[in-house]
């Protein structure tokens, strides 16, 4: 045990870790966002309520079913992705014409009704969700002290965060979808089916929610308003990235999660507040956002 | 109103005040009957937030910017108001006026950060901010955390009238809301409102023909929230209450859905969206958490089939400016 800046290792290094995890979500988050607004010019403020059924359903399989964790990780972000791909063909194709305002307007909508039927089965309070057997415990590393299940969760978002980013920025698939992007009739020209790129890039994005549900679900408690109450701070992480680039929405969640918990540390009071303190900051210094290009 | 039929239907236009002056004297006859039929607890509170979609409307509605925070203002002018009255003992009026320039600062700080960025970025951006402030709101002490600042005085207005007696405080309320929705029609009205609009049909040209965008949108946020904060304020006093309520996004929704089922870009459609979802509210109170359900369900329907709200809808149909 020793002390940096006069406090003790364990504890600077456990709220770092505690960023971290965070910062995981906050990355899953907002690279699930981005994807998601590069394809269909959307912000999508159901992802909140999306992360949030997929942590209840991962509670459910185990609940009703008897599904482990291991099952849920799998079965869970393509359920959820689903019912993504439901409401992009019901919802979000008939207004794609419209003002950018009117997809806010409609997903904000979604996700008041998706949070209402939660509260109405489970009330707003939490309900548990235990670590699998695998992950419990944790290793001693002299500095600090590591639960497995953190560890895990940390190594699973960033391996899923760069093989998203890897997918679209390094394969041909990821080409195609760049490529819709910037100019959706040529690529139609080409025998693409644009359409179906659009709906399936929505249903992905939807499953990275639901996936970082079923990963928060063990550390959180599983809530209705467990999507709510983070949303808002990834629309913040977004507006400090910038949109336009992936490897940005994936550099700057992690960052966020990170400064999130030093604050932790060393101002206590400000630390639900920050991330929203340096969006200030960043919107006078470099309105475009960090990676950002353009308005 | 055959004859205003015959009218070309300009929007924004300067000659077709017909329909208008119609309906502002229908409104004034339903508020003069209203409070022998209805509780005036209830029309107070419709009327604060008929304000309230008003003030919101002036910004997404003629200068096409979305806020999704506009809580900030109506709650902390809200809090600011209560506190004002109960523990420095102010006045009705200078409570609420502390209120409303509470919400004009925070107006002129959020404005700043917000124009910076456009559309979508915007409606994240004022969000963003909101949450903020209410994180704030939920930590410092004069709020007073979950349990917000009850038993407000409503005290005696100038120190004559007794807003105490349920009567004087409605006609306080009604004449002060109506003098604001007249203020709020004269700008949108005036030279100032045509640039705002012009700015919300293409920006780029209007800063082509030299006008500098940023200072008028500026100007309508500021006064946007300064009114916001206005109805918060008022709204303290009528309920004697100030809570977390009123600066938690769902707020912020709450005030685009009052405008969005009343009519985007309306004079009088935030006025009527305002009744209709206080007394659904009110109806559905005992339905609990299906309220959310309901008025996520009315969002979605409004945005896919009825993107004109009731007032635009029947403003079309008659061919009238409503």
């Amino acid at each position: 045990m020793f002390e940096i800046f006069g406090i003790p290792s364990q504890a600077l290094f456990g709220q770092l870790l505690l960023g971290l995890i965070n910062g995981s979500f906050y990355a899953l988050l907002s690279l699930g966002l981005a994807v998601i607004f590069g394809m269909l010019n959307i912000i999508n403020f159901t992802h909140g309520a999306q992360y949030m059924m997929g942590a209840f359903a991962a509670y459910m399989l185990l609940q009703y079913l008897g599904l482990n964790y291991w099952v849920a990780l799998i079965v869970v972000p393509i359920l959820v992705g689903i019912t993504g791909i439901v409401i992009e063909r019901l919802f979000l194709k008939r207004i794609q014409n419209l003002d950018h305002l009117y997809g806010l307007i409609l997903t904000f909508g979604l996700a008041l009704i998706i949070e209402g039927l939660f509260r109405n089965y489970y009330g707003s309070s939490g309900q548990p969700y235990q670590i699998p057997d695998e992950l419990r415990g944790g290793r001693n590393l002299g500095f600090m002290f590591l639960p497995n299940y953190r560890a895990w969760v940390i190594a699973a978002s960033l391996v899923v965060c760069f093989g998203t980013w890897f997918a679209i920025e390094r394969t041909r698939l990821g080409s195609y979808l760049r490529a819709a992007t910037e100019n959706p009739t040529l690529v139609r020209a080409f025998g693409i089916n644009v359409p179906r790129m659009v709906t399936l890039t929505y249903g992905f994005g939807v499953a990275l929610a639901a996936l970082a549900g079923v990963m928060a679900a063990p550390i959180y408690n599983v809530s209705p308003q467990m999507g709510s109450d983070i949303i808002i701070v990834v629309f913040a992480v977004v507006v400090i990235g910038g949109m336009g680039s992936i490897m940005g929405a994936i550099l700057t969640g992690f960052a966020l999660g990170i400064v999130e918990g030093l604050t932790k540390v060393f101002f206590p009071e400000a630390s639900n507040t920050v991330i929203f303190a340096i969006m200030i900051l960043v919107l006078l210094v470099r309105p475009a956002g960090l990676f950002g290009r353009g308005v | 109103m055959a004859s205003a039929a015959d009218a070309p239907v300009l929007p924004g236009h300067r000659d077709t005040p017909r329909g208008l002056a119609v309906a502002a004297i229908v409104m004034i006859l339903f508020l003069i009957v209203a409070p022998f039929v209805l509780y005036p607890i209830f029309l107070m509170k419709a009327l604060c937030f008929a304000l309230f979609a008003c003030a919101f409307n002036l910004l997404l509605g003629y200068v096409g910017l979305l806020s999704f925070g506009h809580a900030l203002y109506f709650g902390w002018a809200s809090y600011v108001a209560a506190y004002a009255a109960k523990s420095w003992g102010l006045s009705p009026e200078l409570a609420i006026l502390a209120g409303t320039a509470t919400a004009a600062g925070l107006g002129i700080i959020a404005g700043i950060v917000a124009i910076r960025r456009q559309g979508i970025y915007f409606a994240m951006i004022t969000l963003a901010l909101a949450q903020m402030m209410y994180l704030v709101a939920l930590r410092v002490k004069f709020t007073g955390g979950e349990d917000g600042i009850q038993a407000v005085p409503r005290g005696h207005l100038f120190g004559v009238f007794d807003l105490g007696v349920e009567m004087n405080m409605y006609v306080f309320v009604t004449l002060l809301v109506l003098a604001a929705l007249f203020l709020i029609y004269r700008i949108i009205d005036s030279p100032f409102g045509e640039v705002l609009r012009a700015i919300r049909e293409n920006e780029q040209r209007a800063i082509s023909l030299g006008y500098r965008t940023d200072r008028y949108k500026l100007v309508a946020f500021v006064l946007s929230a300064t009114l916001a904060g206005l109805a918060g304020a008022t709204k303290a006093l009528v309920f004697q209450l100030a809570s977390l309520t009123d600066v938690h996004w769902t707020m912020s929704g709450e005030v685009v859905l009052m405008t969005l089922v009343g009519g985007l870009g309306t004079v009088f459609g935030p006025i009527v969206g305002a009744f209709l979802i206080v007394a659904m509210e009110n109806y559905l109170a005992p339905f609990g958490q299906w309220v959310l359900v309901i008025q996520g369900g009315i969002f979605v329907v409004c945005v896919l089939v009825f993107r004109r709200g009731i007032v635009g809808e029947l403003a079309h149909r008659l061919r009238v400016r409503l």
